[in-house]
C-alpha cells in the first residue's frame, strides 16, 4: 500500500447534474483511493447510473469536477479517459453480438493500441492480439465459446465477456454497472469470483441491487438516494447505519 | 430604392411559400421522427394540378383549387403512409428510401402527365390588379401570399395549442410510448399527421403555381429548401418553420438577385453556421 | 461459399472481350465503374453505418476538375488526374467535418443538402461548366502511350482500376481500422469506452469513401468523353445508394452485384421504355419492402436454406 500517496484513483468534486428541472446529481463529493472496493448502493432511481456515466464521460456534469489519479478529466471525452486508464461495463449488454467472442475480447484489447490506426494490413496478422484475446477468455472460463458468436451465447457468458472486454483494457480504474444482474446462482458465484480475482492494480466501483453478494465483495460502500451521498464509509460502518435502513425500509 | 423594395416582397411572398411547404415538413419529421423525401414531389403535384384546374376553368377560385388540390395529394400521401410506410416502423433507413422512391414516381408521372415544358400558372383576376401602397405598386397576389402564410401559421398554432388532437400530437412528439401507454392512437395519428403535412404541401404547390409556374423539377428545386429551413428552424417546431421560412426567403432572393451564380451557396451558409453552432436550430428543443 | 462467388465473379468480369461484341464490352466497362462508385459508397453505408445521400459529389467533382482541366486548360491527363483526385478528397474532408456533426437522419439530409449544392452550382455556373449542355469533346488517357479508344481497350484498363479498388477496399475493411469502423457502427459507445475515437475513424473513412468516389468519376469522364451535371444529380447518388442496397451492403460482392443490377436495368429499360426514374422509385419500394437485406444475403440464405432442405430430404427415409 503506497503510504504517502496524496492522489486518490477517483475524485468526485462537487458533482451537479440538472436536466431542466429535474435535478438527478445533487453536489456529490467522493474520493477513492487505488486499489479500492468501493460498492455503490441506493434504490432504482437514486442516480447510480447517471453518476458512472458523467464519471465515464457518457454525459456532461452541469457542474463539479472529476479527477483520475490526480488529473482533471471533466472536460475529456471518453475515449481519452479510457487511455488514462477508467474502464466500464454498463448495464444493458453492449457486446457486438455478430462478432465471436474472441473478436469482442479483441477489440477490447486494440483500442488502446496505435495499431487500431492500421489500415493496410488484415487484424490477423496480430497473432499477439489473438493469443492474447483467448488468454483472458481462458482466465473468465469462456475459452470453449472463443469461437461462437455472441448472439449464440447464454445470457450469464455474455456478462463474463464484458467484464472480460473490461479487464482486458488492464485498467486502473475499473466502473462496473450491475455486473450480477438477472445471473443464476451459480453465474452468479463465477462473477463473483472473477471480480474477487482482479489485481489490486485496478481500483473496482461497483453498482450492485444483490446485497448478499455484493457487500462481501466490498470495503467500503456508498449509500445514494435522490441523485445525493447519504452514507458514506466502511461497509460494516454503513450497513449498520440508521440513515441506510431508512432509505431501504422508508420512514 | 425600387429594386430594394421589390425584392423585400418578393422575399416575403416566397417566405411564405417556403412556410407552406416547410410545415408540413417540419410536422411529419417532429412527430414520426422520418425525412419526408417526397415532400418536394407533394408540392409540385399540387402545383401541377392548380396549374391544369385554373388554365381549364379560368373562372375558378384559387382557393377552392388550392383545398381540393391539398386533399387529393392528402389522400395520396395517406395511402401511401398506411400501404409502406407503416410497414417499415422498424426500419427507419428504409423509410427514408421509400420516401426517395416515391417522390422519383410521383416527378416521373408528373412527366408524363403534363410533358417537359414549363406550365405558367395565371394569377387569378381578383387579384391582378396592383395595390398600392405609400406611391409604390405591389403585385397583390404576392402580399396576398404572405396573407395565406400567416393564416396557415395562425391556423396550425391553434391546432397545436388549443384543440385535443393537438395535445395529443404534442404527447406523440414528446413520448411516443407514453403517449400509446395512456390510450393515444399513436399509428392513426401518424396517418392524419402525414395526410394534413402532405396537404399543406400540395395546397401551397397550387398558392405557389402563378409565381413559380409548374415544370420538371420544382420538386428538386423546392425540398432542399424545406430542409435548410427546418434545420435552420429547429425540427418540429412550428415557429422555427415560420421564422425559419422567412429569413430563407430573403437569403435566397437577394442571394439569387445580387449574386445569381452563387445563390445556392449562399443558401447554404446559414445552414452550415446552424450545424456548427446549433445543431439544434434556432427554436428546435435538443435531442429532436 | 463466398470464395467460390468471388472467383466466379472474377471470372465473369475477364469473359466478356473475349465473347461478346462492343456493345457487351462498353455495358462491362460501365458495370465496373459503377461497381467502384458503388462500393466505395457501402464504404460509409454497409461499413460505417453511415446512409448518405450525396455521394455523386465525389463522382461529379473529379469528373469536372479532370473535364476542365484537360479541355479548357490543356493539361495532361496524368496532372489533371492528380489534381481532381486531391481536390475531391479535400472536398470530402471539408463535407465530412459538416456532416458529421449529426447523425442518422441529420447526416443524410446534411449529405443531400451539400450535394444538392454542387449539382445547383453546376447547373448556374454556365461560364465555367457549361451548365445544362455540359463539357463534351473529351478524351481519355494514353498511360504508357497506349490508346484506350477501343473498347477493349479501354476496359482492360478499367478492369485493372477496379480490380486495384476492389483489393484495396478489401485490405482496409479487414484491418484494425476496418474492425473499428465495424464497431462504431455497432456500438458507438462500447467503442469510446474502449479507448477508440468514433469521430475520427468516420471522418477518416468518409474522405477515404470520397477518394474512390473520386476515382469511379475519373473512369466515369474517361468512358463517356463527356460530363454533365446530372452526374452529381440526387437520382446518381439514390442509383448507388439502391446499387448498394439492393445487393447488399455491409459485404464486399453485394455492391458490385448491386451494381450490375441497376445499371443493367436502367440500359434495358431506356431501350424500350423512357421511365427509368419512375422504375427507380418503384425498383426502390420492391427492394426495402421484400428484400430489405439485399439481393447478395437474401441469395445467401436461399442457398443455406436448399442445403439444410436437401440435408432433411437425403436423411429422410430412415
Amino acid at each position: 500500500m503506497a503510504a504517502l500517496t496524496s492522489t486518490y484513483a477517483l475524485e468526485v468534486i462537487h458533482l451537479n447534474k440538472a436536466f431542466g428541472g429535474l435535478v438527478v446529481t445533487q453536489d456529490i463529493s467522493l474520493t477513492i483511493r487505488p486499489g479500492e472496493r468501493r460498492l455503490l448502493i441506493g434504490p432504482n432511481g437514486a442516480g447510480k447510473t447517471t453518476l458512472f456515466n458523467q464519471i465515464s464521460g457518457d454525459m456532461r456534469p452541469s457542474s463539479g469536477q472529476i479527477r483520475l489519479f490526480g488529473r482533471d478529466v471533466t472536460r475529456l471525452a471518453s475515449y481519452q479517459r479510457a487511455h488514462i486508464g477508467l474502464s466500464r461495463t454498463y448495464q444493458i449488454i453492449t457486446l457486438f453480438t455478430g462478432d465471436t467472442l474472441e473478436h469482442n475480447i479483441t477489440l477490447g484489447l486494440l483500442g488502446l493500441r496505435p495499431s487500431r490506426w492500421q489500415m493496410w494490413r488484415p487484424l490477423s496478422f496480430y497473432g499477439d492480439l489473438a493469443t492474447e484475446a483467448r488468454r483472458i477468455l481462458d482466465a473468465a472460463g469462456l475459452l470453449h465459446l472463443a469461437t461462437h458468436p455472441v448472439s449464440e451465447i447464454a445470457y450469464g457468458e455474455k456478462r463474463r465477456v464484458e467484464l472480460a472486454m473490461a479487464l482486458a483494457q488492464k485498467p486502473r480504474v475499473l466502473l462496473l454497472d450491475e455486473p450480477l444482474a438477472g445471473l443464476s446462482n451459480t453465474e452468479r458465484s463465477v462473477v463473483k469470483s472473477l471480480i474477487a480475482s482482479i489485481s489490486r492494480e485496478t481500483t473496482v466501483i461497483m453498482i450492485e441491487h444483490d446485497m448478499d453478494t455484493a457487500l462481501d465483495l466490498a470495503e467500503t460502500v456508498t449509500l445514494l438516494n435522490y441523485g445525493r451521498v447519504i452514507v458514506d464509509g466502511d461497509r460494516d460502518a454503513v450497513i449498520a447505519d440508521q440513515r441506510t435502513r431508512e432509505v431501504y425500509l422508508g420512514v | 430604392m425600387q429594386f430594394w423594395i421589390i425584392q423585400g416582397l418578393n422575399s416575403l411572398s416566397l417566405g411564405g411559400l417556403l412556410f407552406l411547404l416547410s410545415s408540413g415538413f417540419s410536422l411529419i419529421f417532429g412527430l414520426m421522427r422520418l425525412a419526408n423525401l417526397t415532400h418536394g414531389a407533394f408540392f409540385m403535384l399540387g402545383t401541377y394540378l392548380g396549374a391544369t384546374a385554373l388554365r381549364a376553368y379560368s373562372g375558378l377560385d384559387i382557393w377552392v383549387t388550392a383545398l381540393g388540390a391539398g386533399i387529393v395529394v392528402a389522400a395520396l400521401g395517406g395511402l401511401f403512409e398506411r400501404l409502406v410506410l407503416t410497414r417499415l416502423k422498424t426500419n427507419p433507413l428504409g423509410q427514408v428510401l421509400v420516401t426517395l422512391g416515391m417522390s422519383f414516381i410521383i416527378a416521373d408521372a408528373c412527366l408524363v402527365l403534363w410533358g417537359g415544358d414549363s406550365i405558367p400558372v395565371p394569377t387569378p383576376q381578383s387579384l391582378q390588379a396592383p395595390t398600392r401602397v405609400w406611391g409604390f405598386v405591389f403585385p397583390t397576389y404576392r402580399l396576398v401570399l404572405v396573407g395565406c402564410a400567416i393564416a396557415a401559421a395562425i391556423a396550425l398554432y391553434l391546432l397545436m395549442e388549443r384543440t385535443r388532437l393537438g395535445a395529443m400530437i404534442r404527447a406523440g412528439v414528446d413520448d411516443g410510448q407514453m403517449a400509446r401507454a395512456v390510450g393515444i392512437p399513436v399509428s392513426n395519428l401518424f396517418t392524419l399527421v402525414f395526410c394534413l403535412g402532405s396537404g399543406i404541401a400540395g395546397a401551397g404547390g397550387v398558392l405557389g403555381g402563378p409565381i413559380l409556374s409548374a415544370y420538371p423539377g420544382l420538386d428538386g428545386d423546392m425540398l432542399p429548401l424545406a430542409l435548410i429551413v427546418v434545420i435552420l428552424g429547429g425540427i418540429g417546431s412550428l415557429p422555427g418553420a415560420f421564422v425559419g421560412s422567412f429569413i430563407i426567403g430573403f437569403i435566397y432572393t437577394f442571394g439569387t438577385a445580387l449574386f445569381p451564380e452563387l445563390s445556392y451557396i449562399i443558401l447554404f451558409l446559414p445552414m452550415i453556421f446552424v450545424i456548427a453552432f446549433r445543431p439544434q436550430g434556432l427554436f428546435g428543443r435538443v435531442g429532436a | 461459399m463466398k470464395w467460390i462467388g468471388v472467383v466466379l465473379l472474377a471470372a465473369a468480369f475477364l469473359l466478356p472481350p473475349f465473347l461478346a461484341g462492343d456493345f457487351y464490352i462498353n455495358l462491362a466497362s460501365q458495370i465496373l465503374i459503377a461497381a467502384i462508385f458503388a462500393l466505395s459508397l457501402n464504404l460509409l453505408v454497409g461499413f460505417g453505418g453511415m446512409t448518405s445521400l450525396g455521394h455523386a459529389s465525389y463522382l461529379g467533382v473529379a469528373a469536372y476538375i479532370s473535364a476542365l482541366l484537360t479541355s479548357r486548360y490543356g493539361w495532361d491527363h496524368g496532372s489533371a488526374a492528380i489534381i481532381a483526385i486531391a481536390g475531391t478528397t479535400a472536398m470530402a474532408g471539408a463535407f465530412g467535418l459538416i456532416a458529421l456533426r449529426a447523425s442518422g437522419l441529420g447526416f443524410l439530409m446534411i449529405t443531400l443538402a451539400l450535394s444538392q449544392v454542387l449539382w445547383g452550382l453546376a447547373y448556374r455556373m454556365s461560364d465555367v461548366t457549361n451548365g445544362d449542355n455540359g463539357i463534351a469533346g473529351l478524351t481519355r488517357p494514353m498511360p504508357f502511350g497506349i490508346s484506350l479508344e477501343s473498347a477493349v481497350a479501354f476496359y482492360w484498363f478499367t478492369l485493372l482500376v477496379a480490380a486495384f479498388a476492389f483489393v484495396m477496399m478489401a485490405i482496409f475493411v479487414s484491418s484494425s481500422f476496418g474492425s473499428s469502423l465495424k464497431g462504431v457502427r455497432d456500438q458507438p459507445r462500447r467503442m469510446a469506452a474502449l479507448g477508440f475515437n468514433p469521430w475520427m475513424i468516420r471522418w477518416i473513412t468518409f474522405i477515404y469513401a470520397g477518394f474512390w468516389g473520386g476515382v469511379s468519376g475519373l473512369m466515369y469522364v474517361y468512358y463517356n468523353k463527356y460530363i454533365h451535371p446530372t452526374s452529381l444529380s440526387t437520382t446518381s447518388s439514390a442509383e448507388a445508394l439502391l446499387g448498394v442496397i439492393a445487393g447488399g451492403s455491409g459485404t464486399l460482392g453485394g455492391p458490385v452485384v448491386g451494381a450490375a443490377v441497376v445499371l443493367l436495368l436502367k440500359n434495358y429499360v431506356s431501350a424500350y421504355v423512357e421511365r427509368w426514374n419512375m422504375l427507380l422509385g418503384l425498383v426502390f419500394l420492391f427492394i426495402v419492402l421484400v428484400m430489405p437485406t439485399g439481393i447478395v444475403p437474401a441469395f445467401d440464405r436461399l442457398i443455406a436454406g436448399l442445403r439444410r432442405g436437401l440435408q432433411k430430404g437425403l436423411r429422410w427415409p430412415r
